[in-house]
């Protein structure tokens, strides 16, 4: 049962970033750009985490944490910089 | 391991990816950039933090000693999405200004 279903999130996972993909790539604005960035990485995450459960190591959560870090500070710098036009000022 | 434990944890990756999926379609479906903005920040959290939460309980399980630092990733994720989305709401805001006050200009 298990096994089934680690499958079947791949499966919907894996739809779901092809979606965030065509709104990165068609996009109308920026901003929708950056959202569907952030969206694809936290779908990433959960795509690690299915990894994890399927390979039976907890290796991969590290791999996790620094992808949502990375993922936040990528969004803010992005964010800032359509604000401000400037990052660190 | 337990049945129970089985079921409950796939379950709760099945729901996870149900709603992450139901947050892409609405990043894809809504008409307007503040409406989509809804699909991801809240109904992509909550998914994500399903499937984090069943490999919490699926590592607990199966290895010694309580796995809790899959609670991190969650804890993580449930702060930054607000943020995220605030500042993404601010800067549509302030393109936007940015595109009336032009075309203002123009029809001046």
């Amino acid at each position: 049962m298990l096994t089934l279903a680690v499958e079947v999130g791949f499966v919907l996972i894996g739809l779901a970033m092809t979606l965030n993909l065509w709104r990165l790539v068609r996009g109308p604005d920026a901003t929708d750009r950056i959202l569907a960035l952030d969206t694809l990485t936290i779908n990433a995450i959960a795509l690690l985490v299915l990894f994890g459960i399927r390979a039976g190591s907890s290796a991969y959560f590290e791999a996790a944490l620094v992808l949502a870090a990375m993922s936040f500070v990528g969004t803010m710098a992005l964010c800032k910089y359509l604000l401000r036009g400037d990052i660190i000022e | 391991m337990n049945v129970i434990i089985e079921f409950t944890v796939s379950a709760l990756i099945l729901l996870g990816a149900v709603f992450a999926l139901l947050g892409s379609i609405g990043l894809v479906r809504l008409p307007d950039f503040f409406t989509r903005l809804h699909g991801p920040t809240k109904a992509t959290t909550l998914g994500v933090g399903a499937m984090v939460l069943a490999s919490a309980i699926y590592f607990t399980a199966t290895q010694p000693g309580v796995s809790l630092h899959e609670i991190a990733v969650m804890v993580f994720l449930f702060i930054t999405a607000p943020v995220t989305a605030h500042l993404l709401a601010k800067a549509a805001l302030h393109r936007r200004g940015n595109h009336v006050a032009k075309h203002q200009e123009k029809v001046k």
